[in-house]
């Protein structure tokens, strides 16, 4: 499993006209078939690394390397069929018309033939379940499902990576959960590997790794296990604590024994409902 | 006021027109309004408005629906006659009543214009009236592919079109979503003074603007984000086709202009 597909190394960036660097000396790998996520608060890079991934931007120092493509002005337009991004505002990524001339945006940007996009175009709504609203407008969908638009759009394409950047930050929470189903779904149908920026810590805590970003630096990388031991470090660089590991810290500090921070509501409950008999 | 209007409106029937292709309703539009040109006698102004009522009742739009929608318009075809009839001097007196005389040519005038003017209207909208926006846009954008060689960006119109429409009723939202912050802050949209009125539109164009430019930026991101490099090898996933319908509609434009041509004086 552990085969890179993304690798940075020692990236810098700063925008035009500004002082400080937005990324400073940034190095990791990401890998096939993988959930990352990558929090951090307003301004901490995050947004600027995804920005990077698909040659939106190019670092000032260092390099990207996508599935075994050097990241240049020349081969970024293969690298943005290899990598799908989807965006936060849900109103600002919808191109077409209607769903399906939107889901067959990015295909007419690619040249492909066209009883090769009708094709497409139906699979990919089917798959994130929006086949029935073909010839809807984008006003009469909810935000989840103009997203789910976005996503289908993404995976006609395709890609070996997702990108979500901050893709359910405007949703309410069915909207969001709607999403975050489809892409679980997707990942475990395709083997792609996603990539999900936020500072929806909850959202993060389902991630196979986590990075945390600060103030354009990578600050710690670890499983969500890991991470969320940080506690009051995680508050002070901005971020919060998911709801059950703050529950399950309160417990311990109450003398309930409890072996571990819990991640998900479901095992901190199944966890509390069961431990008298297994004491 | 909105709703009788019918310019820019789509109103979906199953009909021949319906059915013809953007490019076919486009081009039969404009070569009727070419060749309204030719009729100048009663009975080509007859035949051309047979033709234009047969036209309106194959698109099986309401008739009732299109006066309704037309009744400014109707003013408007009034006030060219009314000023034909007492500036044009011309043939015999027919009336007079005081320094005020009417001319035969003037009555003659005054009718064949407005008439021409009507059909004029009633054609053009008979084509936004069966073809959707989105339509119109890819006939144009074919339409004038031969532009192209004289580096006129047919593709970024068409593009152009295409995004401001399928923007119209966001922003429609937006602004109701600003009028009603604005209104929560004390400014008055309705009621007042005209001054005070139009004052009050600027809190409300500002963050419009601002939004939009931000949507702009954001929409252009994603676009490049999905592989968007200009017209150059993009493929097409609308289709257009050109049927029966089409040339028959065609064929029929072409009699009637060869009648007009033959029955002119």
């Amino acid at each position: 499993m552990k085969n890179p597909v993304v690798t940075i190394e020692n990236v810098s960036f700063k925008y035009d006209g500004q002082e400080q660097y937005a990324l400073k000396d940034v190095s990791f790998q990401i890998y096939d078939d993988e959930w990352l996520a990558i929090v951090g608060h307003n301004g901490s890079g995050k947004s600027t690394l995804a920005k990077l991934l698909n040659g939106l931007q190019f670092p000032e120092e260092g390099r990207i390397q996508i599935g075994g493509i050097d990241l240049t002005e020349e081969t970024v337009w293969d690298i943005r069929k290899l990598i799908g991004m989807v965006f936060q505002n849900p109103d600002n990524q919808f191109v077409g018309t209607t769903v399906q001339d939107d889901v067959a945006f990015g295909l007419e940007n690619n040249g492909i033939p066209r009883e090769d996009m009708v094709e497409r175009v139906q699979s990919s709504l089917k798959s994130v379940k929006m086949e029935q609203f073909l010839d809807q407008e984008p006003h009469h969908l909810s935000g989840g499902q103009k997203q789910r638009v976005a996503i289908a759009g993404v995976i006609a394409l395709r890609p070996k990576i997702i990108v979500l950047d901050e893709a359910t930050s405007m949703l309410d929470p069915r909207g969001r959960e709607e999403v975050l189903d489809t892409i679980r779904q997707l990942k475990n149908d395709h083997q792609m590997t996603v990539i999900s920026i936020t500072h929806d810590l909850e959202e993060a805590a389902k991630a196979d790794r986590i990075i945390v970003m600060n103030g354009g630096e990578l600050y710690r990388e670890g499983t969500p296990e890991e991470i969320f031991q940080m506690d009051e470090e995680l508050v002070k660089l901005g971020l919060d604590i998911p709801f059950p590991v703050k529950m399950s810290k309160m417990l311990k500090a109450k003398g309930i024994p409890l072996n571990k921070h819990y991640l998900s509501e479901e095992e901190l409950v199944t966890q509390l409902w069961t431990s008298h008999s297994n004491k | 006021m909105m709703e009788k209007m019918i310019f820019g409106r789509y109103i979906p029937a199953e009909s021949p027109l319906h059915r013809m292709d953007p490019r076919s309703k486009i081009l039969l539009v404009f070569l009727f309004v070419c060749v309204v040109f030719i009729a100048n006698n009663a009975i080509t102004y007859g035949l051309l408005a047979v033709y234009t009522f047969l036209m309106v009742l194959s698109s099986k739009v309401p008739i009732r629906f299109i006066l309704g929608g037309l009744r400014i318009v109707l003013w408007l075809v009034l006030f060219t006659l009314v000023l034909h009839l007492f500036f044009t001097k011309e043939g015999d007196v027919l009336f007079q009543w005081g320094s005020i005389s009417i001319y035969e040519g003037g009555l003659k005038q005054g009718i064949f214009i407005s008439v021409r003017f009507f059909l004029l209207i009633l054609m053009t909208s008979l084509l936004t009236l069966t073809t959707t926006p989105i339509e119109i846009t890819d006939g144009i954008e074919v339409l004038l592919d031969p532009l192209k060689k004289i580096k006129f960006p047919v593709h970024e119109l068409a593009l152009m079109m295409s995004i401001s429409l399928r923007f119209i009723p966001t922003l429609m939202e937006e602004t109701d979503k600003i009028m009603k912050a604005q209104t929560a802050r004390g400014v008055e949209f309705s009621g007042g003074p005209i001054k005070d009125r139009v004052k009050a539109i600027i809190p409300l164009l500002i963050p419009l603007f601002i939004g939009s430019f931000k949507r702009a930026e954001e929409l252009a991101t994603a676009m490049e984000a999905r592989g968007y490099r200009g017209g150059e090898g993009r493929t097409k996933y609308r289709q257009l086709r050109w049927g029966f319908v089409d040339t028959v509609m065609l064929l029929i434009l072409a009699f009637v202009t060869a009648a007009l041509v033959l029955f002119r004086s």
